[in-house]
């Protein structure tokens, strides 16, 4: 009985707890991965989280895929002379021992194929593969569409 | 004693004289022909575009009041939220004073911003927020008229995706620009630059 109570007590707890989760593979730890609620599936979704590099050797981010998207992208917002655009960034790269963030107005990996909406409170698997540390799955949290950061007491 | 008190006068009116050179200098200069980089006044453009619920909006309809004008498109999922974001924050940061702004989004993309389409997204943010979009060659008059530029994309498989200027354009009540709030633009500085406006 005590186990089911404990089971349910984490079940519930674990939906908060997950923007803050860290994810690693090798000397790579991913955290605060988020996602904004999306209107509908036609409007693209957006990706947020940071990389660190703990080890000695530089690596990079080279490849992301997720089940929720038939096309997920890293992009990168660039204002120049006031025009904002978005290029497409084949990989991001992070020097041994930095943190690389993908934020508003940066980087960012863009969803532009949903295969459902993304609600509040909802998580997707996301697949990110480094040229030296391999593939680590991370679990994106969707918060509010007015989320302005990840939904971590520890939060920058 | 006398002798210096002359000169002392005498400097005065002559700084008074130059004081009222430059004052008259100054405000010719604001009256010269307009600086093509700069939006025009709202009282010298003349695009028409509807409101999300339907409405004709022309720039005449804002003047008497200071706005908050930017550019945009709601299948934008990076730079727009965040501008949008940063306004919601900049309204909620000047308190009351808020409601004397108008505040608008216009669209660089009138072929997916329908105004049902903007009544959906700006909601999200705050109400206070009106969405304008319009015919495509009323989209490029008004874009002409705030001197912002935007270009469509492709995005791949039929998709496309927009650049455009994005900075926040700031109006006095009279319909003079007054200043641009840039994109990462600290907020120290924003909320300022807004208060200007409804000073």
């Amino acid at each position: 009985m005590k186990t089911i109570l404990l089971a349910t007590a984490l079940l519930l707890a674990a939906p908060v707890a997950q923007a803050c989760e860290t994810f690693t593979i090798g000397d790579i730890s991913v955290e605060r991965a988020w996602s904004r609620a999306s209107i509908g599936t036609d409007r693209p979704g957006v990706l947020y989280l940071e990389i660190t590099n703990a080890g000695a050797t530089d690596d990079a981010l080279v490849g992301i895929a997720t089940p929720a998207d038939a096309m997920l992208m890293l992009h990168e917002t660039v204002v120049k002379g006031g025009i904002a655009s978005m290029s497409h960034v084949a990989s991001i790269s992070v020097a041994a021992g930095q943190t690389v963030a993908l934020s508003p107005g940066g980087f960012h990996g863009m969803l532009m194929g949903l295969t459902e909406a993304l609600t509040e409170g909802a998580t997707f698997p996301v697949t990110l593969t480094f040229a030296q540390a391999g593939s680590v799955n991370v679990t994106v949290d969707v918060l509010s569409m007015r989320a302005e950061g990840p939904g971590c007491d520890d939060a920058k | 004693m006398r002798r210096r008190q002359v000169i002392l006068s005498a400097a005065g009116v002559a700084g008074a004289a130059a004081f009222m050179l430059g004052l008259g200098a100054w405000r010719t200069r604001e009256r010269a022909a307009p600086n093509p980089l700069l939006p025009l006044p709202l009282a010298a453009m003349d695009w028409q575009l509807t409101d999300h619920l339907g409405q004709d909006v022309t720039p005449a309809d804002w003047l008497g009041r200071p706005a908050m004008v930017f550019f945009g498109f709601t299948y934008c999922p990076d730079v727009c939220p965040t501008t949008l974001l940063d306004i919601a924050d900049w309204l909620e940061d000047l308190g009351p004073d808020a409601d004397k702004l108008t505040v608008a989004l216009i669209t660089v993309d009138p072929e997916r911003d329908t105004p049902q389409a903007l009544a959906d997204y700006i909601l999200n943010f705050d109400p206070r927020i009106i969405g304008l979009t319009g015919s495509p060659d009323a989209i490029a008059r008004t874009a002409a008229n705030f001197r912002v530029r935007f270009e469509k994309v492709p995005a791949g498989e039929g998709d496309y995706s927009m650049n455009h200027t994005a900075g926040v354009f700031l109006f006095r009540a009279d319909g003079r620009f007054a200043s641009i709030i840039d994109f990462h633009e600290d907020r120290r500085f924003a909320v300022p630059k807004i208060r200007r406006i409804l000073a």
